[in-house]
């Protein structure tokens, strides 16, 4: 099961080929999905031989072979993890049960909600990137970006391929419907608020790649619980495949702040506008933008307070995070769970049923891990004897969504009024102004080995080829 | 070496790299990756080695190796902010155990073309690999230098022959040997090893003699055309008969010909990449009487026949040894060819060597010849219903593809 059929004309290891109108009417999408990458994927790349990971197989040791590829030859596929003999539904009502194979009559439209908004998210980061190439920092980063564009492209046959195969025409409309929708569009846009924002510059794709793709992590590593065992098989590869876009954002960040940190240690200096000056981001502007991306991406967790979350766990839908580590009843029957709540202008906490604040539980577990990540880019600056230390802002700073909605709150977690707000939110949030001096910086560097002037080079290159190597070759 | 066979080859996770994504420790088939707040960990004492969490590694963490006397426990692993320094000699630290960093990386950079490193032939002779390093090169005699290019030829390319006396220096068809240049560069630090590939055979430039023979052009301008003395080139190219050279290597254990009789070699190159070209084709001369079989099909460009090394001698070639297809690219009295002009030309003579399994291609010289040779083979492949994106992929894990350019 854990070989590739690459003879097919869509490689899969779900033997695709003995379920003809499955096959069919992939096959049929297949052309669809070629467009719109024609028309909404990297623009002006399409003669670009990238030399990209593949899959060849989902064991160890063939699911990363490099190559030179053009991108629309990619071999976009339906992987799925190895089946778990006698894998059993975790958690929930269910908890016990074997998983199910097929989708149970009274789930059907909860799941394909969650499998659309889930899929959504796929191609809707590929439109936000589009035009990033043009203004790459070197051929290494230019490749990096292009292998994250062919993975969310996969992620979306990911999703395509459970929408198809286990939801009827329901599926196959909602399978159009996610190549028809377009990121940012007024009359069609993407559907969640984060997938509608523009990523315009490459430190807003790194701080992407490293916030935004990490909810995606945590999001699919809690399908990955799922009772339901193709969704579980599909997340658990998706996962192994997202962590190299972990890796983008977070080492293209710390490279950011290594160049910066060196340039403020050669010119003995501090100070953002002689740094803007040197060509180099300035760390306060770095803060800026991640207070940014934490907050937009906090509110994709949803309410502190959800029973659309408690229904999907009971229903044994959508698990927790690391789910089955866990050491409890799985049911959350009378646990308890932590939540803010804001009482006269002071945020306090209050225990409610642990049932109800899954989405909480997910986003606590996710910012627990995006301020390790944190603590490691913290290293560079000490390391260089560079006073200043990055921080993430409370989770109340600037949401939108949730118990914090129409609040202001400081970045340490204070409720303040409209006019402080208004005073003091340029320190906190990217202005125009940071914006257009991160944009200034965004020329093109594609001579092997060269890299642009704010960003340092990677500690190594990928899959043991020197950083000069070129990593993508122009047609 | 000695004392590097001792040491432990102990597997470690870089934590400056590693981004905690606990790939590794869900791949490990036996447990032996853990962690904690800090640090993904290697259990030294239950790591087979079996390699399963290098390739899924997103980062290259954990494609680090030390060699040491006595492992590193996990508390120390648990307790780094980087690797610590490698303390190892050398010639232990990489993983091939032979080859230094400065061959590692001009090797790199020569075989970018295909991919990174690949398999040899499945038949090559097994190769020696740096019996002399760069600390402890040997001292070879300069046996003689000849100029191979016309005396009215714009290039000075050469034919050397180093004789190894009594000191062993074997050496195959495809394989290089690093020169080192003496004295120092501006900055007061001794010249980079320079590799230059046999263009002998492996029984040596004169058979039963203990020699090899180089081809080497004269380095006067760079790439930009602009004038730049090449440090080993003029080195080498002034050297006289008699002349002592230190040399380190052999180097290369990838781009070596097949041993097996029915072999076919399809040779493309252009100037001095032709070394291993007649380096083989010299070997497949000499055993002619054997009559092992197997095609031979050389595509060579220059840019006029004045300067093309070796152009009298390939000319005397036997035609039933093999079929030379000469490209140039300036000469008076013909259109403008290059080499992969010549190979559109035997378009139907390489789509069927490339239909049979038992054809291995080779490829040296200038980096500007890959893109145009690769679209050629494209495009033979194309008009024979061959897939070439396929054929090249396959061909490259079973030893078949080689590419070394510059």
């Amino acid at each position: 099961m854990s070989g590739i059929d690459y003879s097919e004309r869509i490689p899969n290891n779900v033997e695709l080929s003995s379920n003809k109108s499955l096959q069919r009417a992939l096959e049929h999408w297949q052309p669809e999905y070629l467009k719109w990458w024609g028309e909404m994927g990297p623009e002006k790349s399409q003669t670009m031989d990238v030399y990209l990971r593949t899959a060849i197989s989902v064991d160890p040791k063939g699911w990363a072979h490099y190559d030179y590829v053009k991108m629309p030859d990619y071999r976009w596929g339906i992987f799925l993890a190895p089946a778990e003999a006698g894998r059993h539904v975790n958690f929930g009502v269910h908890k016990g049960e074997a998983a199910w194979q097929e989708v149970p009559g009274e789930y059907r439209s909860t799941l394909r909600r969650i499998i659309v908004t889930q899929g959504d998210t796929e191609p809707a980061s590929v439109e936000q990137q589009r035009h990033l190439g043009l203004t790459c920092p070197s051929l290494y980063d230019l490749r990096n970006l292009f292998q994250v564009n062919v993975e969310e492209g996969r992620h979306l046959w990911a999703m395509v391929y459970l929408l198809h195969a286990y939801f009827g025409r329901d599926g196959r409309e909602e399978g159009e419907a996610l190549l028809e929708r377009r990121s940012g569009d007024a009359d069609n846009p993407r559907i969640l608020t984060a997938f509608n924002e523009k990523t315009p510059d490459w430190l807003s794709f790194f701080m992407f790649t490293f916030i935004t793709d990490r909810d995606g992590k945590y999001q699919l590593a809690a399908l990955a619980e799922s009772g339901f065992d193709p969704l579980s098989r599909t997340c658990r590869f998706m996962l192994t495949e997202e962590a190299h876009h972990l890796f983008v954002g977070e080492s293209g960040i710390a490279r950011i702040i290594q160049r910066t940190c060196d340039v403020m240690n050669q010119h003995k200096t501090d100070d953002p506008a002689k740094l803007r000056g040197l060509g180099v981001i300035d760390l306060p502007t770095l803060q800026r933008y991640l207070n940014f991306h934490f907050s937009v991406t906090s509110d994709l967790y949803g309410s502190e307070i959800s029973s659309n979350a408690a229904s999907f766990y009971t229903q044994g839908l959508k698990g927790r995070f690391d789910e089955t580590k866990i050491g409890d009843d799985h049911r959350l029957e009378a646990a308890e769970y932590e939540v803010p709540d804001v009482v006269e202008d002071r945020i306090v906490a209050r225990h409610v049923p642990a049932l109800t604040a899954l989405n909480e539980r997910l986003r606590d577990d996710w910012t627990a891990d995006v301020q390790k990540a944190i603590d490691r880019w913290n290293r560079v600056p000490e390391k260089a004897g560079v006073p200043f230390r990055f921080k993430l802002p409370h989770k109340g700073f600037h949401r939108r969504i949730g118990l914090f909605t129409g609040l202001h709150v400081s970045p340490e977690g204070k409720v303040i009024s409209e006019a402080e707000w208004t005073r003091k939110h340029k320190d906190w949030l990217p202005s125009e102004d940071d914006r257009a001096f991160v944009h200034s910086l965004m020329g093109r560097v594609t001579e092997p080995g060269k890299f642009a002037n704010w960003i340092a080079p990677p500690l190594s290159g990928i899959n043991k080829q020197p950083v000069g190597f070129e990593y993508v070759r122009f047609g | 070496m000695q004392q590097a066979s001792e040491l432990i080859r102990q597997h470690l996770i870089d934590p400056e790299i590693c981004i905690r994504c606990n790939t590794c420790e869900e791949t490990c088939p036996i447990d032996a990756i853990t962690h904690d707040e800090r640090n993904y960990v290697v259990l030294p004492d239950k790591c087979d080695n079996c390699g399963d969490c290098i390739a899924p590694c997103p980062t290259g963490a954990i494609d680090s190796w030390r060699r040491v006397a006595q492992a590193y426990t996990l508390a120390e692993q648990f307790s780094w902010d980087s690797l610590p320094p490698d303390s190892a000699p050398p010639d232990a630290q990489s993983a091939d155990g032979d080859v230094p960093p400065e061959v590692a990386r001009l090797t790199q950079v020569a075989n970018q073309g295909q991919g990174g490193a690949a398999p040899p032939p499945w038949s090559a002779a097994h190769p020696y690999i740096g019996l002399y390093s760069i600390a402890k090169p040997v001292l070879a005699t300069v046996a003689g230098n000849y100029r191979l290019t016309a005396e009215d030829a714009s290039s000075d390319i050469r034919h050397i022959v180093l004789d190894f006396g009594r000191s062993a220096f074997p050496v195959l068809e495809g394989q290089s040997l690093g020169v080192l240049v003496p004295g120092v560069d501006a900055k007061g630090r001794p010249h980079h090893m320079r590799l230059y590939s046999t263009a002998s055979p492996r029984n040596g430039e004169r058979p039963g003699y203990n020699n090899v023979a180089l081809t080497v052009k004269r380095v006067t301008a760079d790439r930009g055309g602009a004038p730049v003395r090449g440090v080993a080139s003029n080195y080498l190219c002034d050297l006289q008969r008699g002349d002592k050279v230190n040399i380190a290597g052999p180097y290369g254990a990838s781009f070596l010909m097949p041993n097996h009789p029915g072999a076919n070699l399809i040779m493309i190159c252009t100037g001095t990449g032709s070394a291993p070209m007649r380096a083989m084709t010299e070997r497949r001369r000499r055993r002619m009487a054997l009559k092992e079989g197997g095609e031979n099909l050389l595509f060579f460009g220059a840019r006029t026949p004045g300067e093309l090394p070796y152009f009298g001698p390939l000319m005397k070639l036997p035609r039933e040894l093999i079929d030379v297809q000469l490209a140039f690219s300036r000469d008076a009295e013909r259109p403008k060819e290059y080499v992969q002009d010549r190979m559109r030309a035997r378009s139907d003579a390489v789509a069927r060597l490339l239909g049979d399994d038992n054809t291995f291609v080779y490829l040296c010289g200038h980096k500007q010849m890959e893109s145009g040779v690769d679209a050629a083979f494209e495009e033979i492949c194309a008009a024979h219903s061959l897939d070439w994106s396929a054929l090249r992929n396959d061909m490259r894990s079973s030893g078949r593809y080689h590419v070394e350019t510059y």
